[in-house]
């Protein structure tokens, strides 16, 4: 007796979408393995200028982050358009980056305390002169290894 | 009833769902940090003991004014020919000593590279992106050249090397042989790039 039920016709075979979840599951598992937690919400702006001999900052642990710029334009209102310093998630003064410092310093582990980083992501338009004050300030507390954040590109775009 | 044919299965039809709903919320979340960029040493506060006198010629100055334009050595000087104006400094080699340098040998340029110092100032005024292109031209001076006799001693580049041994990845055997030779070339051209006080002016 022939057992082969007799196909209908007219159906489409449906599509499996068993596999679905584990394609879905491979790429969440990318973006969680690169996604690094921002932990402070920028309120400058923050075009970084372009380099092309840089040096990657290995061990995020070991850096302290200045942010500078012109603030964004919701603070504009309150805080001008002059570039100011931004540490953790409010705007300060010049003189209250040593302090910073100190305070970011005292919170690492004994051991990296004498290897920590200073990071300054400065915007590209602004001026010297809140630099070297940073860089004063970074002295007197001796946070001598700065680096100075950049894009990687060709450095004469700068110019532009 | 008795169930027959083992428990039912359970559907996974929302699986997909719920790992969407997570894949979009780390999607949107994720910066791809931009963490590199120009290492640079500043000077301790308190002053060298002893009083050194550095000769006129073994300092090449460099000054930026508020508009971005370089007075280099006392002559106007544009930013694409800074690079090349450091390099001829640093690898000048007046005094014979030095017996790497493939430099003029200018009587009234640098003695030796270790003793070659560049000096850089900038007005208050200077645009931060400005001071970044002379920095990384400063720094592109010195590590041709340490391309240059890293080439020559090993075989490959000085950044090549010095990105891997900085690596924390690279196994410590490597990285052991590594730092002999990046403090060997760094020896020959040391950075010596001081800051002065900015003008205000």
């Amino acid at each position: 007796m022939a057992k082969f039920n007799k196909k209908k016709d007219g159906d489409l075979p449906a599509v499996s979408t068993a596999s679905l979840p584990d394609i879905v599951f491979m790429l969440l598992f990318f973006f969680m393995t690169v996604t690094v937690m921002k932990d402070s919400s920028l309120m400058v702006e923050n075009i970084l200028p372009n380099a092309s001999e840089i040096k990657k900052l290995e061990k995020k642990d070991r850096v302290i982050y200045i942010y500078v710029g012109k603030p964004t334009s919701q603070y504009q209102k309150v805080f001008g358009s002059e570039p100011k310093i931004q540490l953790n998630d409010k705007f300060a003064n010049v003189s209250e980056v040593g302090d910073y410092i100190l305070q970011e310093r005292a919170k690492k582990p004994q051991e990296l305390q004498n290897v920590l980083t200073t990071a300054l992501k400065v915007d590209k338009n602004a001026n010297m002169g809140l630099i070297s004050d940073i860089k004063q300030q970074l002295r007197e507390v001796n946070a001598l290894k700065i680096n100075y954040t950049t894009f990687e590109g060709d450095a004469f775009r700068n110019l532009q | 009833m008795p169930r027959r044919g083992g428990p039912p299965e359970v559907n996974a039809g929302s699986m997909a769902d719920i790992a969407f709903l997570l894949l979009i919320f780390f999607l949107v979340t994720t910066t791809i940090e931009t963490d590199a960029g120009l290492d640079r040493m500043l000077p301790p506060m308190e002053p060298p003991d002893e009083n050194v006198v550095i000769k006129q010629k073994n300092i090449f100055t460099v000054n930026i004014n508020k508009n971005g334009q370089l007075l280099v050595e006392e002559e106007l000087l544009d930013l694409k020919g800074l690079r090349k104006a450091a390099m001829d400094f640093l690898d000048n080699g007046g005094d014979g000593t030095c017996n790497y340098c493939k430099g003029a040998r200018d009587e009234s340029s640098s003695d030796n590279p270790t003793k070659a110092i560049i000096s850089l100032k900038n007005d208050r005024e200077t645009k931060y992106s400005t001071y970044i292109t002379v920095q990384n031209e400063l720094v592109g001076a010195y590590n041709e050249l340490r391309n240059r006799e890293s080439q020559r001693l090993f075989n490959r580049n000085f950044t090549e090397m010095e990105a891997e041994y900085l690596n924390p990845e690279t196994p410590s055997s490597v990285r052991d042989e590594l730092k002999d030779k990046v403090k060997q070339i760094q020896d020959l051209f040391p950075q010596k790039l001081s800051e002065a006080q900015t003008s205000t002016n």
